[in-house]
């Protein structure tokens, strides 16, 4: 019997007056909140991320840095972008290399997902939007590329997973079918669609069923299975909105282990409104407000000793 | 915390035993709307008990006279009902008009359900485009038609009917026909896709898009997919508008009484000639028609009406079956 629970006699009492009772304590939500310690989660001593299934989020370990240094691979050059009369990124520079993960950080409106849009220039299909300053990938405007082009080396994993209704297979397979005469097999594609899976750590999941409709999958597996089709493409430069947002804590976990591993050979922006995230993957983080980039850093210097009155206030939880 | 003060801490009461009770909100309710709730009640009640009794009596009706001569045998000209036949050619006809209407009608409304969802630019266009639909879709048959014949007659739509001598284009043969049919099923079938590509999230156009696809291959292997639910919804929507439909059989199928076919190649033959549909056919044996064989338009209204439900029975299938979808 549990414990915690009331001897039957009280509780024979309860049943037969409950009025009485009811009328002289204050609502029991209130008493328990008063008189209980507060329960807070805490990560399990020695806690290495892998606590089990029952574990909430415990804090990731960094990852240790790459051995090669940093290489940048995108940079915006006073970038704006305005929907009609409403600027939403106003004159932000900033950086994004390969080997390590550059988080967006802000309160809702501030322009984080606009400015990640445009580096992919999905932005472009806002009718209303207009854009100024400069996006380079590797060294080069991407004004220049053909946009299809440049999506299939800039990937973007979104909000909500989006798996496309087919075979998780044909999920993985999509970006890698090209339109026209020359179709490749799905024996050619298979070396590269199992590769996909096991870089987003989902192939040991699936491995069976890669006929199955990927709609059927879990929430987390289905924002899995969207890292895989992303990286079918080898993309160079990946986009992250806000990727586990819908997802729980265990899935988010295993993401945020995906993301820091494939920071060695893929140059990484997360849009995030979760700082403890931000805090757990980003090497380094912008914090923008209201359109203006704040303050760009490492994470730890952001983190520990935020320049900006503004991010001082945001990253201890003032705003957002 | 102690098993004392744990036991002070009441849980709520199940059931809530309020002084007086708990007042139900209907009874709170103006005179006016409780009538309201029971006029509702009653109509709902009522076209249950219309439908009822349309489909038992049919079945009875059609039961009775329905024999499976009727239906293996070709309608014939007679005076006495014995030798008049079955109606074959009319089932045939209906099958063979309902199959030629959807064949035009569901490439053409998808086409421009996606265009209407997907690009309609400029605006204007846009608008015209769906005010051209919702015409369409209020257009009485006859009205269609009238114009159909009216544009099948012209010689230069000779090749899809009989062209008398002196070059007089007959302008009836199931090609017109079907097309004109095609018309009143568009529209339903431009709504149901429509619907369900607008109910797909914008993100999953963008993550298609951030893949490097453009927008025909996201059509295609992305949207298209996902809307088959609403595709064929309107599509058994719209055959079942075909079926039922008798006054362009009337005027632009001809409804003679057996399937004509033209001299040529068959199957080209057969639909550059006439025939009639089970809707005809109902209509000219029917007292209320020309014909004096209510026994026979019992039938076939028993087989039209089977028809019809079957075909609302299959959107109700599509309409039903549970897909994963994505959070929007």
């Amino acid at each position: 019997m549990d414990p915690l629970s009331p001897p039957d006699e009280s509780a024979s009492d309860q049943m037969r007056e409950p009025m009485s009772v009811a009328a002289q304590l204050p609502p029991p939500v209130r008493r328990i909140a008063v008189e209980g310690a507060p329960t807070i989660a805490q990560p399990p001593a020695g806690g290495n991320g892998h606590g089990g299934a029952a574990t909430v989020a415990p804090p990731l370990k960094r990852m240790p840095r790459a051995d090669t240094a940093p290489v940048e691979r995108m940079r915006t050059e006073a970038l704006s972008i305005a929907y009609g009369q409403k600027l939403a990124v106003n004159q932000v520079s900033l950086s994004v290399r390969q080997g390590e993960v550059l988080a967006l950080i802000g309160p809702s409106g501030c322009g984080k997902t606009t400015l990640l849009r445009s580096l992919n220039r999905l932005v472009d299909l806002t009718p209303a939007a207009t854009r100024g300053g400069r996006i380079l990938l590797d060294g080069e405007d991407v004004d220049l590329f053909d946009v299809t082009q440049l999506r299939r080396r800039v990937g973007m994993l979104f909000q909500q997973p989006n798996p496309f209704p087919m075979s998780i297979f044909d999920n993985v397979a999509y970006g890698l079918r090209e339109r026209g005469s020359k179709k490749p097999s799905k024996r050619e594609l298979e070396p590269a669609v199992v590769g996909a899976l096991q870089r987003a750590g989902l192939f040991d999941e699936v491995k069976d069923n890669l006929d199955h409709p990927a709609l059927a999958l879990s929430g987390g597996q289905q924002q899995r299975l969207c890292i895989a089709r992303s990286l079918a493409i080898q993309p160079e430069v990946l986009l992250l909105d806000e990727p586990c947002s819908a997802l729980d804590p265990i899935s988010t976990q295993t993401i945020e282990e995906t993301i820091v591993s494939l920071r060695t050979d893929i140059a990484i922006v997360i849009v995030t409104h979760n700082l403890q995230q931000a805090q757990r993957v980003a090497d380094h983080v912008a914090f923008m407000y209201l359109g203006d980039l704040i303050e760009y850093g490492e994470a730890e210097r952001v983190f520990g000793s935020p320049v900006a009155e503004r991010t001082r206030e945001y990253v201890s939880g003032g705003f957002g | 915390m102690s098993a004392h003060t744990h036991a002070q801490v009441p849980s709520p009461p199940a059931a809530s035993p309020l002084p007086g009770g708990r007042k139900s909100a209907e009874e709170s309710w103006s005179r006016g709307d409780k009538i309201g709730v029971v006029m509702a009640w009653a109509a709902g009640i009522l076209l249950c008990v219309v439908a009822a009794t349309i489909v038992i009596y049919m079945l009875f009706r059609g039961l009775q006279y329905l024999s499976f001569s009727l239906l293996a045998t070709h309608p014939e000209v007679g005076l006495d009902q014995s030798k008049t036949g079955g109606f074959l050619d009319p089932i045939e006809g209906t099958v063979i008009l309902t199959i030629l209407g959807t064949l035009i009608a569901a490439p053409l409304g998808v086409g421009i359900a996606v265009w209407l969802s997907e690009y309609a630019r400029p605006a204007w266009l846009a608008r015209a485009v769906e005010s051209g639909v919702e015409i369409v879709a209020g257009t009485p048959s006859i009205v269609l038609a009238i114009f159909g014949l009216l544009i099948f007659q012209q010689s230069f739509f000779g090749f899809l009917s009989f062209t008398a001598e002196g070059n007089a284009v007959f302008g009836r043969s199931f090609f017109t026909a079907g097309a004109m049919m095609a018309l009143i099923a568009l529209p339903l079938i431009v709504g149901s896709t429509r619907e369900a590509l607008q109910s797909i999230p914008s993100h999953v156009r963008e993550a298609s898009y951030a893949l490097g696809k453009d927008r025909i291959s996201t059509i295609r292997r992305v949207l298209l997919p996902a809307s088959r639910r609403g595709i064929g919804t309107g599509v058994t929507l719209g055959m079942g508008r075909i079926v039922g439909d008798t006054a362009i059989v009337v005027i632009l199928l001809g409804a003679s009484l057996q399937i004509a076919p033209e001299n040529g190649t068959p199957v080209w033959g057969l639909l550059k000639g006439t025939g009639s549909t089970l809707t005809t056919y109902v209509y000219n044996n029917s007292p209320a028609g020309e014909g004096g064989a209510p026994q026979k338009a019992y039938a076939a209204a028993f087989v039209l009406l089977v028809i019809v439900i079957l075909l609302n029975f299959a959107v109700d299938l599509i309409a039903r079956r549970k897909e994963p979808g994505w959070t929007h």
